[in-house]
């Protein structure tokens, strides 16, 4: 029994959504099944938080503080999803009770992805995560989009885990073990083979976290799959990716970082400069957010890439406030309705304002935080990069992280001024869902007060980046 | 007093004043509920930073009121205070705002609520900059302000105004964000933020070099100078009237403030490298835009491009590095403040009546608004720095300064006071003179009460300060001569 405590969440998780599964063949209430699975997992998130950190299953297996932070955002980003499948699944299609069960099994894959010590273990966990959200991408089974975009996912997917897994043999066959700690020990420097296994990894890797030059697939999937699975992409499996990516190689190479620090800022530069134009020419507000959110990780990995305890606190700060404010946008996007049409476009928002003048400050207030100016809470998450950006001396990457910051403020101030400084257009109908409503003033709360207390966040940032300095 | 957290007060209490709006459900036609509470806001926030001045120990030229407050972990607190060169710039930006929305009562013909809101945000962050003394609540102040701005001048503005707000923000952020880069860098080699340490920190040549530029980038931007003050005609043309009076008034002065306090304080070596430098660009800037205001078709680009010439006073008598040139700089920002505001307050009167800031349409207006004229004639010569006026006291300062560093730059800068004159007269004597033959003008009427209230103590300050300037120079010097030391501390 106590080589099995260490995977107690998951355990639970694991056993409560096959329970959920069945029960939902029988039972078919999706309201129920939703509410059912969003209890199991803020109960998860509870359990994580109350593990003690420890190594398990011969040492494929860690638990400690980077680990819990991590699980318990992915459990929250997912039950965000959760509450805002509700309101909009018939409208969508997508009225099924296998929605919030696919959402706890790629929930249960990120749990296990982001807590391995092990190569094998990461696929295993990976594989979990993706499968399920090839199905979540497509769906809606009526929809020609959301059938492309699963495919899209899957295809490329696919070819990414292949990847993937040459890697992953390269390493093993250059060091003989696919555990993280082991790699680190028998690390030889000058092996050409090794360093191909490393990249492999990494652009595998690279495309689970949508950077640059790996993103192909994010418009398309982000705009085609239905809008709370967009919401859910945008949060918990980019967190996860994110998370395991920086375990990967901070665990195996962390003697020899100078060797993939070159392809983390590599991969940085190219996705904070291409989002940063990219996303001008977008009039489809999730195909922004996809553009937006390759962006972010381009932040991201500048954190990833300095490897020291402020490159890692950073990066969580960001990772959670780009949770929240990610959870304000996609909460907005589902509330846009026309008669009982959703409404995609940008230019539908024009002159919100005049029609709904504090939801119209609050969206902009987010807008204005995505862009990264002060006092909003974007803004704290791009300084304490740039501050590990700066300490690191990584004084280039970050005069490029700010001009293309400049650059991308233009598309985030455009739907302001499609707020405020267009004619408005038809109104949209009534803003009466509760559990979106709910999700988007919490969020914008945090997002446009976050300066007045920082402290509880930074705090999280402090103590899981002390796992790995 | 001084266990009152009052500088907090004044940062607070606009803040206050939009909760209090937004729960003022603006169903009255004429919004007056709102505009009486916004009003009354602002207003007592002036009053406080009187309260402030009056108990401000003038011999004192360290850092007043303080408060330190833990913000974002040890070494980076909510960090405030004033010293004298600061709390002018707390009191004129106070002065202004209740100015600024009186003057709006009768222009802004919709949103009312979301513009009051606007405004007393902007006053927030107006204060914020002036009075943080950690350089990352600094910066968030000073970049922050950008969001009302950008909502002031692109909902309420003129034809242009999404072309104008849009170059504005993006052209203001793109020069501030190297300042954060900057900022980030100071606090890693020193350890902390807070400006009081950063000011007795030497920082080496080269560094000095790259940071002085850094700052440097934001403020060019802001100031603005000459040749990167694209923006600022744009802005002002097409912002409403208030929010030209306050961008005039206040936000320029923010990045004036920024390089006494910070470039030359904190990087000595690298500003009397760039010293020569700044001259120039100063003295293109007095010469080069008096010359193109002169040939102005639209009353408020001329003001705006005045703006201009009279900040590069400002920035020519910071770089002398002699107390002249600090005083007389920071009593050029209080005086333009004031005499820009005015102005541009003064189109505004006509623009309201008339619909239109072309020169050619008015004319004569002397036969029927005398009062008009004579507010609009202490104005004008103010902005030309006429003896007794306060635009005299600063202009004469930082020209005595330039004297005594280089005479041929003092002849060059000298020449801008007789181009002052010449934009300012011109653009007096076509609207304000000869003979009201214009059929729409007909029936102009002169200043109504409101707009007396608003000119009455924008004319005694413009003359008290013109005549009797020593009250604000004995605030302001202890301040200016401890910088002086430490700069000529770190130099040698």
């Amino acid at each position: 029994m106590g080589v099995f405590t260490i995977i107690l969440p998951e355990i639970f998780l694991f056993l409560s959504s096959t329970l959920l599964l069945m029960v939902g063949l029988f039972y078919k209430r999706v309201n129920i099944i939703n509410l059912l699975t969003f209890l199991i997992l803020i109960l998860t998130a509870v359990l994580v938080i109350y593990q003690p950190s420890s190594f398990g299953f011969n040492n494929s297996f860690v638990n400690d503080e980077f680990s819990k932070t991590i699980k318990a955002l992915i459990l929250i980003g997912s039950a965000s999803a959760l509450l805002m499948f509700s309101p909009s699944r018939r409208k969508i299609n997508i009225d099924i009770y296998e929605f919030p069960i696919l959402i706890s099994f790629a929930s249960l894959g990120m749990m296990v992805m982001v807590s391995s010590n092990d190569l094998l273990a990461m696929f295993i966990g990976l594989e979990l995560q993706s499968l399920s959200l090839y199905v979540l991408a497509s769906l809606n089974r009526n929809s020609l989009q959301s059938s492309e975009s699963g495919i899209k996912y899957f295809i490329l997917g696919a070819l990414s885990s292949g990847l993937l897994l040459f890697g992953i043999s390269y390493i093993y066959g250059f060091t003989g073990n696919t555990n993280f700690s082991l790699i680190s020990a028998t690390y030889d420097k000058d092996s050409l083979g090794l360093l191909i296994g490393i990249v492999f990894v990494c652009s595998g890797l690279a495309f689970k976290v949508s950077a640059v030059p790996f993103h192909m697939w994010t418009p398309d999937v982000y705009q085609g799959a239905p809008t709370p699975v967009t919401g859910f992409f945008a949060l918990a499996p980019k967190i996860a990716a994110v998370a395991i990516f920086l375990r990967f190689l901070y665990s195996s190479f962390g003697e020899t970082a100078a060797d993939w620090q070159q392809i983390i800022i590599f991969l940085s530069i190219a996705s904070m400069i291409f989002a940063a134009f990219a996303a001008i020419a977008q009039s489809n507000i999730k195909r922004l957010m996809a553009y937006s959110s390759i962006g972010h990780v381009g932040y991201i990995l500048i954190g990833m890439a300095c490897f020291n305890f402020e490159g890692v606190q950073s990066l969580i700060i960001y990772l959670i406030l780009y949770l929240v404010m990610n959870v304000s946008v996609f909460s907005f996007i589902l509330m846009m309705k026309r008669k009982d049409e959703y409404c995609e476009n940008i230019n539908d928002l024009s002159g919100l304002y005049k029609h709904n003048p504090f939801y119209a400050i609050l969206i902009a207030l987010s807008m204005f935080s995505l862009a990264g100016i002060p006092p909003l809470a974007g803004f704290f998450g791009k300084f304490y990069i740039f501050m590990s950006a700066i300490k690191s001396d990584f004084y280039l990457l970050a005069v490029i992280g700010i001009v293309a910051s400049v650059v991308s403020a233009f598309y985030y101030l455009r739907i302001v001024k499609i707020i405020y400084f267009n004619e408005p257009s038809e109104k949209f109908d009534e803003f009466n869902s509760s559990s979106l409503n709910l999700l988007f003033f919490i969020s914008s709360g945090i997002v446009i007060l976050f300066f007045v207390y920082p402290s509880p966040i930074l705090n999280i940032g402090n103590y899981a980046a002390k796992t790995f300095f | 007093m001084n266990e009152l957290p009052i500088l907090s007060i004044l940062l607070v209490l606009p803040v206050i004043g939009i909760l209090l709006l937004t729960f003022i459900s603006n169903n009255s036609e004429s919004d007056v509920n709102l505009k009486q509470t916004a009003l009354w806001v602002s207003f007592l926030n002036f009053i406080i930073s009187l309260v402030v001045l009056f108990n401000f120990n003038q011999a004192d030229p360290n850092f007043q009121f303080v408060e330190k407050y833990y913000w974002l972990g040890d070494t980076i607190s909510y960090h405030v205070g004033v010293d004298g060169i600061s709390i002018l710039f707390v009191v004129l930006t106070t002065f202004l705002v209740p100015i600024c929305i009186l003057a709006s009562y009768n222009n802004i013909k919709f949103s009312m609520k979301e513009y009051l809101i606007a405004f007393l945000a902007l006053e927030t962050f107006m204060i914020g900059v002036f009075i943080s003394m950690d350089l990352i609540l600094f910066y968030l102040f000073f970049e922050g302000g950008l969001i009302p701005m950008f909502l002031i001048i692109g909902i309420w503005g003129g034809e242009r105004r999404i072309y104008s707000t849009f170059k504005f923000f993006l052209y203001t952020l793109a020069g501030s964000v190297f300042m954060l880069l900057a900022v980030i860098f100071m606090y890693w080699e020193v350890g902390t933020s807070s400006i009081p340490v950063l000011l007795q920190h030497e920082f080496s040549y080269d560094a000095q070099i790259i940071l002085w530029l850094a700052f440097f980038a934001s403020f060019v931007v802001k100031i603005p100078m000459w040749p990167f003050h694209t923006w600022l005609p744009d802005a002002h043309v097409e912002a409403p009237t208030a929010g030209s009076v306050i961008l005039a008034g206040v936000l320029l002065k923010l990045a004036g403030y920024g390089f006494i306090r910070f470039s030359i304080t904190m990087f000595p070596d690298a500003s009397h490298y760039f010293a020569p430098m700044i001259y120039a660009l100063s003295i293109i800037a007095i010469i080069f835009t008096s010359l193109i205001a002169l040939v102005q078709e639209d009353m408020k680009k001329l003001i705006a491009y005045s703006s201009v010439a009279h900040m590069g006073f400002v920035t020519l008598g910071i770089f002398t590095f002699t107390i002249q040139g600090i005083e007389g700089a920071i009593i050029q920002m209080i005086s333009h403040g004031i005499v820009s505001a005015a102005l541009f307050l003064c189109v505004g009167v006509v623009y309201d009546r008339i619909h239109t800031r072309e020169i050619e349409r008015y004319g004569g207006l002397v036969n029927r608004m005398p009062l008009y004229s004579f507010s609009f004639m202490i104005f004008i010569l103010a902005s030309l720095g006429l003896p007794g006026t306060s635009g005299f006291v600063g202009e004469f300062l930082v020209l005595l300064s330039i004297f005594s560093v280089n005479t041929y730059f003092a002849v060059f800068a000298t020449t801008g006071v007789v181009l002052a004159a010449t934009y300012s007269l011109w653009l007096y004597r076509k609207i304000i003179f000869g003979q009201l033959i214009k059929d729409d003008l007909k029936d102009i009427l002169d200043l109504s009460s409101r707009e007396i209230i608003i000119f009455v103590p924008l004319i005694l300050l413009t003359i008290l300060i013109g005549i009797y300037p020593i009250p604000v120079l004995e605030i302001i010097e202890p301040s200016s001569q401890l910088t002086l030391e430490i700069i000529n501390g770190k130099m040698n």
